[in-house]
């Protein structure tokens, strides 16, 4: 399994509510159901995602985050989950507040545009990045608002969201992001991992 | 086609208070099964059949010689695995195939019921359906499912009595009759009341029935089960059995000939009156009614376990529908599943060979009962 998603299941307590949006095929759902907590569902946009989750014994809802998520009442998960997906909706901002409305906390993980390699493809090479947490080109990338470690971590902050855990990934090694190191996560880490609540 | 025989019924001696306020006790409840009980009676499925169905699910249907309706879905290794599962199939009441219908006969004049059968609603079909249970001594089924009026029961079922299955699929169906549907519904029983030899639902008495009405019924609806697409592909603009057009009212084309075909093989097993007794209970559907129009409060007790299909290309029972079904029960975090199957066979998708269809409730079957 991912790297991290062994931190996300880490993060969660045993038996607690959690709503996985955007949950794909259900790895991380199967993982969290057998070892930590029964009360786990998904929501997924594509069709053969929800029918692999299906096979796996989970349950999963059809269904777009942007538009299905306020479907949900408030508070109804001790977790929300949101997995590398902030960056592919119209309106990230919206996905946010719907997430930490539904959550009690809400754990979100963005592939880090801050990231040395980005930088250096787009200086250096001129030419948009492609790397491992985002491998497509720039024509056919969901991506629509690619944001960095620092451009999240201001966005909680101007938005007074209690940022209350937040980790830096990079060839698998974990590390956790403060006020003092943040410029330098910012440019040494793949992916970061942050734990949110109202 | 009204000899019953050989058929499985019970005789339910319980009255049951109709909604329309007539109370009906003693009567036949015609119902086929599959599969076998098991020791812990933990396995059993109840299907509900949509409207021209009955309790011949799967196999022969002894009546019609034809295959059961719901053949893709029963028997050995199938989506509901006659191996594992004891599936019990009902005709609904005001049905035609041996349950208490406009068809029976009255035992005081002897004659057929006909229009003076009382109305009957879907919550009327579910509470004469539960005494089921009784009759095999299962406390709680393992699951209840069904496809568009079967779907309607399910959500019934769930709402009258949360507690006595485990889980619930309803398919391709709606929580309250939309008026294009009640319009559809309407114009099929204009055309059997339209047809003279129906003579006010008294048809019997001259021994004929008003097979042209129930015809062109059939025909109507037999469009609103199929999609745009799956006709022009299957017929297009093709002729039958013929290079011109014939400047005629035969039926020069495919599709004509293959209503016509449809519409003449339904009249064969189906009563007209059922016809009209069972469509209206369709559009008297309203399960929210009740609640003032909050579908949640329907199923606020319940803590089973649901599993919604809807089809891509069914216009009848479209996508929106069922997902307002899922709507209401996430807004009391219920536990829901939802899947949109594409396919391109309309509302009829449910009845036919959609693998993503049969894969998708197998494998959701499946692991429920696992667990």
């Amino acid at each position: 399994m991912k790297e991290e998603f062994k931190i996300i299941a880490n993060s969660i307590q045993r038996e607690k509510s959690i709503l996985d949006v955007g949950c794909g095929d259900g790895e991380l759902m199967k993982f969290i159901y057998e070892n930590i907590s029964k009360k786990i569902r998904g929501l997924e946009i594509s069709k053969d995602n929800v029918q692999k989750c299906i096979q796996k014994g989970l349950t999963v809802i059809e269904g777009n985050a942007e538009m299905d998520l306020q479907q949900f009442p408030s508070n109804s998960f001790d977790y929300v989950i949101l997995s590398q997906t902030l960056q592919a909706f119209l309106n990230p901002e919206k996905v946010i507040s719907d997430l930490l409305r539904i959550g009690k906390t809400s754990i979100v993980t963005i592939p880090n545009f801050g990231f040395w390699k980005v930088r250096f493809n787009l200086l250096f090479k001129g030419t948009m990045p492609v790397t491992k947490t985002l491998p497509n080109e720039w024509y056919n990338t969901p991506n629509l608002h690619m944001c960095s470690i620092k451009d999240f971590v201001n966005f909680c902050n101007d938005r007074k969201i209690n940022l209350f855990k937040s980790l830096a990934l990079t060839n698998n090694k974990v590390s956790s992001i403060n006020k003092f190191n943040l410029n330098f996560k910012n440019l040494t880490s793949e992916l970061g991992i942050f734990l949110i609540e109202k | 086609m009204n000899e019953f025989n050989d058929i499985k019924k019970i005789i339910i001696k319980k009255p049951l208070k109709l909604d329309c306020g007539v109370t009906i006790a003693d009567y036949p409840l015609a119902y086929e099964t599959y599969g076998k009980l098991n020791q812990d009676k933990d396995n059993a499925i109840m299907v509900f059949h949509a409207l021209t169905g009955d309790q011949f699910a799967s196999g022969k249907n002894p009546v019609t010689n034809k295959d059961g309706w719901w053949s893709y879905v029963i028997g050995p290794n199938k989506a509901l695995d006659t191996n594992k599962y004891f599936i019990i199939c009902a005709n609904v009441i005001g049905g035609c195939m041996g349950s208490y219908g406009p068809s029976s006969i009255d035992k005081e004049t002897g004659k057929k019921i006909g229009i003076n059968f009382p109305v009957i609603t879907i919550n009327d079909m579910v509470n004469a359906q539960f005494n089921l249970l009784d009759h095999f001594n299962i406390d709680k089924l393992f699951c209840v499912t069904g496809g568009s009026m079967g779907g309607m029961q399910v959500l019934q079922f769930i709402a009258n009595y949360p507690d006595k299955s485990k889980i619930a699929i309803p398919i391709a169906c709606s929580a309250s009759h939309s008026a294009q549907n009640i319009a559809f519904n309407e114009l099929g029983r204009q055309a059997i009341m339209a047809d003279e030899n129906w003579k006010n639902g008294n048809y019997d008495l001259e021994n004929k029935s008003p097979a042209k009405g129930l015809s062109v019924a059939r025909m109507a609806a037999h469009i609103t089960y199929l999609s745009k697409k799956g006709l022009q592909e299957k017929f297009g603009r093709k002729l039958q059995e013929r290079d011109k057009i014939k400047f005629g009212f035969d039926a020069d084309f495919q599709i004509e000939s293959y209503l016509r075909y449809q519409g003449s093989i339904f009249v064969d097993r189906f009563d007209a009156n059922s016809y009209l007794y069972i469509t209206r209970a369709m559009d008297y559907f309203d399960l929210s009614k009740n609640s003032n129009g909050d579908l949640s409060k329907v199923f606020k007790n319940t803590k089973t376990k649901f599993f919604i299909i809807s089809f891509t290309s069914d216009w009848l029972y479209p996508t929106a529908e069922n997902r307002e079904i899922v709507i209401a029960l996430n807004a009391i975090n219920a536990d829901v599943g939802f899947l949109e199957v594409k396919s391109d066979k309309g509302h009829d998708s449910f009845l036919l060979d959609v693998p993503d269809f049969l894969n998708a409730l197998k494998n959701f079957v499946d692991n429920s009962y696992k667990k």
